[in-house]
């Protein structure tokens, strides 16, 4: 699909700064790390999800639970997606029974993929919350969903997307707002 | 792993398949051997499909498993079994098979006792086809399951020292064997009475992978990695090749049989056993026997396959032009 670059929202210090901080506001707004775990959203809530928790363990000198979560079985969407995805497995190797967890993804935008990740996590048991951290909040929602840790939001219109380059998925760092060329 | 195939429309035979197209497969069952530890195993994945089952042949187990792998993927499935069918009463198996398309399902899983129906079924339906066993010639979800019990056991496909023991001459699940670890370099040792041993089985390899056929027991065994155990298939044969009692003699694979082969070789059955025939139950209990892991897999790779084929838009497959059924 041809895309044309508009604008770079958030260089690679921008992306650092952004996520110490959400590591911060997650253990300020909690009290703590007790109980909590983070889990992953494939592909680039990973590296999030993993920067967030190393953050963590610099303030609070805890090792956070990092479980990643591929959503591809629990997509609502497959009938409409071409060619056929490949599958990732998911791993969370600890319990999600009464944990506290926080999903992490790069982009909020329908939140669809979020229904299908809280779709997966209680297949694995029963949390006791659940709540969402996302790089970028960029509006659109077509169900009830709603990001409690909030890197940056950003308006955005139908035909622009928001790419999100991370050094662990695309060996390079940052975040453009891209127009869909037709 | 950034391979993504052309997209598969039928899975007929091993044979015609890359070894990088097996390797996709044997990874995208892994997710599905995952969920299996879950506690809740039911996936809304394939929710409003059907699967057909078309089973002309007795069959309990990959019944159960093709059953099982669509209602834990959300699908529904529709069943034919060949003892309470139409077929008794003279259908033809083209006819069956239309009738059972009539009520649309979005594909149809079949076992048949002649080689080449499902192909002959495939060429003809739109819907994708999966073939179960048919004859003597394949049984591709089988050999796939072995392959990804030997991945996941000993690390890799590549390379080892195979040792199949039994009646080669009628088993679908050998030739599925054969042709796919082949594709990854392993060498063969076909073991069994003469009689069950054809030569013709040498041109299954991929070129330069050796095929010994050797009818002494704990010489085929030595420097095997892995031992490929076939029942014998008293139901096949008019006479068997040997006397039961004989066979147990010669080919049983018992714990001592076994230590001709390398330690720790892995001892592969596809079920059923018969505990005191071909398997003494000494080693069909040991560490080496991967026979409850073999059932395990069987459900991830064939929740694999149903997603891969059906995991997708409700149009007509792409990669199976209707225009090019024969009529």
């Amino acid at each position: 699909m041809p895309t044309l670059e508009k604008s770079q929202l958030m260089s690679a210090t921008e992306i650092d700064r952004t996520l110490q901080r959400l590591a911060h506001e997650i253990v300020e707004r909690r009290g703590g790390t007790v109980n909590l775990a983070l889990i992953g959203v494939r592909r680039r809530g990973v590296p999030l999800a993993q920067r967030i928790a190393h953050a963590m363990r610099a303030i609070d000198g805890v090792d956070v639970p990092v479980g990643t979560l591929d959503i591809t079985l629990y997509r609502d969407d497959l009938s409409m997606v071409a060619p056929q995805p490949v599958l990732q497995s998911s791993e969370i190797p600890f319990t999600v029974d009464d944990k506290d967890l926080i999903l992490v993804d790069d982009v909020l935008y329908t939140g669809r993929t979020i229904r299908a990740a809280m779709n997966g996590l209680f297949d694995l048991g029963r949390p006791r919350r659940v709540q969402l951290c996302v790089l970028i909040d960029r509006g659109h929602r077509e169900l009830p969903i709603e990001a409690a840790f909030i890197g940056r939001t950003v308006q955005t219109s139908d035909t622009e997307i928001i790419e999100v380059r991370l050094a662990e998925v695309d060996q390079e760092e940052r975040v453009m707002l891209v127009d869909r060329v037709s | 792993m950034d391979i993504v195939p052309d997209r598969f429309s039928d899975l007929l035979a091993i044979e015609p398949l890359k070894a990088a197209e097996i390797a996709f497969l044997l990874d995208q069952s892994v997710p599905f051997q995952e969920i299996q530890r879950h506690p809740l195993k039911k996936l809304a994945t394939l929710r409003g499909k059907t699967v057909g089952l078309a089973f002309f042949e007795a069959s309990t187990r990959t019944r159960i498993s093709f059953g099982t792998a669509a209602s834990r993927l959300g699908a529904d499935v529709m069943q034919l079994q060949a003892e309470s069918s139409s077929l008794k009463k003279g259908e033809s198996l083209l006819d069956t098979v239309r009738t059972l398309d009539a009520m649309k399902p979005d594909c149809i899983v079949m076992r048949h006792a002649s080689s080449g129906a499902p192909e002959f079924v495939a060429s003809r339906l739109e819907i994708p086809v999966i073939n179960a066993g048919d004859g003597t010639h394949e049984h591709p979800t089988q050999a796939l399951l072995d392959a990804l019990t030997i991945r996941d056991r000993l690390g890799r496909l590549e390379g080892w020292n195979v040792t199949i023991v039994g009646d080669i001459l009628h088993s679908r699940v050998a030739r599925s064997d054969i042709h796919l670890l082949s594709k990854f370099g392993c060498r063969f040792t076909l073991c069994g009475p003469a009689m069950w041993l054809p030569r013709e089985l040498e041109n299954l390899t991929t070129e330069g992978v050796p095929i010994r056929r050797e009818t002494n027991l704990e010489e085929s065994l030595s420097g095997a990695d892995i031992v490929i155990v076939l029942r014998v298939q008293q139901e096949r044969l008019h006479e068997p090749a040997l006397p039961l009692d004989e066979y147990i003699l010669l080919y049983q694979l018992t714990a001592e049989r076994l230590r001709n082969a390398r330690p720790g070789a892995l001892v592969l059955h596809p079920g059923p056993m018969i505990r005191g025939l071909e398997i003494d139950p000494v080693v069909a209990d040991s560490p080496q026997s991967c026979v409850l892991e073999q059932v395990t897999n069987g459900l991830a790779v064939r929740m694999a396959i149903l997603f891969e084929l059906i995991g997708h838009g409700s149009d007509a497959n792409p990669a199976k032009d209707p225009a090019h059924a024969a009529s």
